[in-house]
């Protein structure tokens, strides 16, 4: 399936320079969010920074609350209070926000929840980046609920994805992570933005287990973190009415995963070999592909912030590719959660190989060896901030290969 | 039924999960009179906590937010921030408000956001069980403090006071008339109000506070110490200080405070 991206606005759209947060931010006043409550925390500070002045000039509201458990808490609220809201935060924020997820999930409340990773666990790595909270961004709260995750991998993509977020948790009145990291939030690209405001339209009835109006609307909503049926009153106490809650909760998610899911490929037409990557990795992994076809890089590709592509470029002209003889390309997942496993099993079906790398201790990769039984799923596994270069994906890869043959 | 909890309560979401004689029946009914009794029933949402005394709101037939344990605060000031024009009250209990959501009551408090709290105290963790909380009197013998408890009290409604709220009212479940109006007035100020209600827990405070779980008992226990306080009068040591503690109508509120400063800042609203 393609990538569902934002429409071009009528008002039209203009390229400029951004930093991936601040695209992040602009991408939410576009979507309609009028509600930003959050808590500085390296490396999302500029969303907060940006938005407390941003916020102010479209009329919407900004509040530096005491701590991220009150700021998700608080745009819980307001989006009960009829705005659409966000709050962005980073590992030990994310952390102190998940008991708030579980109750957006119960409640049926879409708010947006951006999560740019640094290292962790603790207080980690406050400056460099890292894809380690890949599970916890699933599993975090505590009890069966389902969640829908992004994973930008450019600048264009913070604000694409930013605003498919509001789009997707108003329509499945569920909260939304876009699940981003430290290179994606800080590097700066040229994007195209537009102008003016989209409409997202609310409420899809039929997504939603307990439909409730906007507070003050006469609806006399019962907004209950217990399980509850339809009309918000408790059933947490009747085990088959419970348990009815539960599946209807997960399935709205699950059972429409076809207009949610967002899947790319590249090269995968005839290729034996596949990277699967998502957010920033996938630039790496994009690049080694093109490397492997020798195909020329692109003036931003070769003038990108990251440092090794250069040196790459270099001992490339220098020499022979090296890599011709891998049939390889590239499945990037936009939307991993929820899992887009048909999608995967599809496109890497004709694959020996399935690399998966990632900056964590090998996470998503237990996914991807739990779907595709037929062939030889790797973990390609960084740890300690740095993204992974094309150079060594490459290398990776061509001596498990070899080993094999 | 009283006709006016008729009109108000979800009548099939009940019996309530409330024990016979507990104060959150008094504390419902003085909630639902004030709201009556201003007219503001379709613009008013209930936000709690988590607790029994959190469930207060969860029979009214009106806009109700039933959060986590501890925030309901910090929901109810994202609410308000959205809809300044509108009204919210806050349900919260010794345990939910002074202990776990210790921090938002700072804030909230500090802020004078135009908020009501109705912090119901009765001295105990009731939902849990009988366990201590921040407000059970010293020498209790709770689930969790066997020995006796050791820690010093915390005073609801002192607290909110040194914190920077702006009306503060305590009154005890033996005085519902006053309660209500305290309610009222709480919502009709412009700034953070709390009112701290002293209330019985026939099943859990009546044995580990009271030493008597009849709530009978209790009520007259209420009324016989506690003392309605009048500015400058010498206070009766040892008893429950009831009335209007503070209602100071000069400091700025929140929202209020926040549009001023960036009114010129806004290029469309
Ligand atoms: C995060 C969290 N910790 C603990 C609990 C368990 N819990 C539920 S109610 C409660 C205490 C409630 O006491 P209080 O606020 O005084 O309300 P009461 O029941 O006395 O009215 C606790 C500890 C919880 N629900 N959530
Ligand atoms: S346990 Fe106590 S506070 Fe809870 S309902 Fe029973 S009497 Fe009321
Ligand atoms: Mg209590």
């Amino acid at each position: 399936m393609e990538p569902q991206l934002a429409e071009p606005s009528p008002k039209g759209s203009r390229k400029v320079i951004l930093q991936g947060n601040e695209a992040c931010a602009k991408a939410a006043i576009y979507a309609g969010c009028r509600f930003f409550a959050g808590y500085p925390i390296t490396p999302s500070t500029e969303i907060i920074e940006f938005l407390s002045s941003e916020m102010i000039s479209v009329g919407g509201t900004f509040i530096q609350m005491e701590d991220e458990i009150a700021s998700a808490c608080a745009i819980v609220g307001a989006r009960w209070g009829g705005k659409k809201a966000m709050t962005a935060t980073s590992g030990p924020g994310f952390t102190l926000m998940q008991e708030t997820i579980g109750y957006a999930a119960v409640t049926e409340t879409p708010v947006v929840i951006v999560n740019v990773q640094r290292g962790g666990p603790s207080t980690g790595q406050p400056t460099m980046s890292s894809q380690q909270d890949i599970y916890q961004v699933k599993y975090g709260s505590h009890g069966d609920y389902e969640i829908i995750a992004m994973t930008p991998s450019s600048v264009q993509e913070m604000y694409d994805f930013t605003i498919r977020a509001f789009e997707l948790s108003e329509k499945f009145r569920t909260p939304v992570i876009l699940l981003a990291d430290e290179v994606v939030g800080h590097m700066r690209e040229k994007v195209t933005i537009y102008e003016g405001e989209k409409a997202i339209r609310g409420g899809h009835r039929n997504y939603v287990v307990s439909p409730q109006e906007d507070f003050y609307t006469g609806g006399n909503c019962l907004v209950e973190g217990q399980l509850h049926d339809e009309e918000g009153m408790r059933i947490g106490h009747l085990p088959s009415k419970s348990g009815e809650f539960i599946r209807s909760i997960c399935g709205k998610i699950q059972n429409h995963i076809d207009e949610i899911q967002d899947v790319q490929s590249y090269f995968m037409e005839d290729a034996d070999i596949a990277i699967l990557a998502y957010g920033s990795v996938s630039r790496s992994a994009l690049n080694a592909v093109k490397q492997a076809k020798g195909i020329k890089l692109s003036a931003d590709e070769k003038e990108g912030k990251l440092r090794f592509l250069k040196k790459l470029v270099r001992k490339k002209s220098a020499e022979e590719n090296p890599y011709s003889h891998l049939n390889v390309g590239l499945i990037k997942v936009n939307t991993v959660w929820p899992f887009p496993e048909k999608q995967i099993r599809r496109l890497a079906a004709k694959c020996r190989y399935v690399f998966v790398p990632e900056m964590n201790n090998g996470k998503y990769c237990r996914e991807i060896e739990r779907c595709l039984k037929e062939c030889k799923v790797i973990s390609l596994p960084k740890i300690g901030g740095e993204m992974h270069s094309p150079a060594e994906l490459l290398e990776s890869i061509a001596k498990e290969v070899k080993e094999d043959e | 039924m009283n006709r006016l909890m008729e009109r108000y309560l979800r009548l099939d979401a009940l019996p309530t999960l409330f024990c016979a004689g507990c104060g959150n029946g008094i504390i419902q009914y003085a909630a639902i009179s004030a709201i009556e009794n201003l007219g503001i029933r379709k613009d008013t949402a209930l936000v709690s906590g988590i607790g029994c005394s959190s469930w207060i709101p969860c029979y009214l037939n009106m806009d109700v937010m039933h959060t986590t344990h501890g925030r309901a605060l910090a929901f109810a000031q994202g609410l308000k921030l959205a809809r300044p024009g509108k009204k919210v009250i806050v349900f919260t209990g010794d345990g939910d408000c002074l202990a776990i959501g210790g921090n938002h009551l700072l804030h909230a408090c500090k802020r004078n956001i135009d908020i009501t709290v109705i912090l119901v105290n009765n001295h105990i963790y009731g939902m849990t069980g009988g366990q201590k909380s921040p407000a059970t009197p010293e020498n209790a013998v709770t689930k969790t403090s066997p020995f006796g408890a050791y820690d010093e009290p915390m005073q609801g409604a002192e607290i909110a006071m040194s914190l920077g709220a702006t009306y503060v009212a305590r009154w005890t479940a033996a005085h519902p008339v006053q309660l209500q109006k305290s309610i009222e007035a709480g919502i009709k100020h412009k700034g953070f109000s709390l009112i701290e209600v002293i209330s019985q827990c026939p099943t859990q405070s009546g044995k580990s506070v009271y030493g008597n779980k009849d709530p009978a008992f209790i009520i007259n226990y209420l009324k016989q110490n506690s003392f309605i306080y009048k500015e400058g009068m010498e206070e009766p040591s040892g008893r429950i200080k009831c009335g209007i503690l503070l209602h100071d109508n000069d400091k700025p509120e929140y929202i209020e405070r926040m549009e001023n400063k960036t009114e010129q800042y806004r290029k469309r609203l």
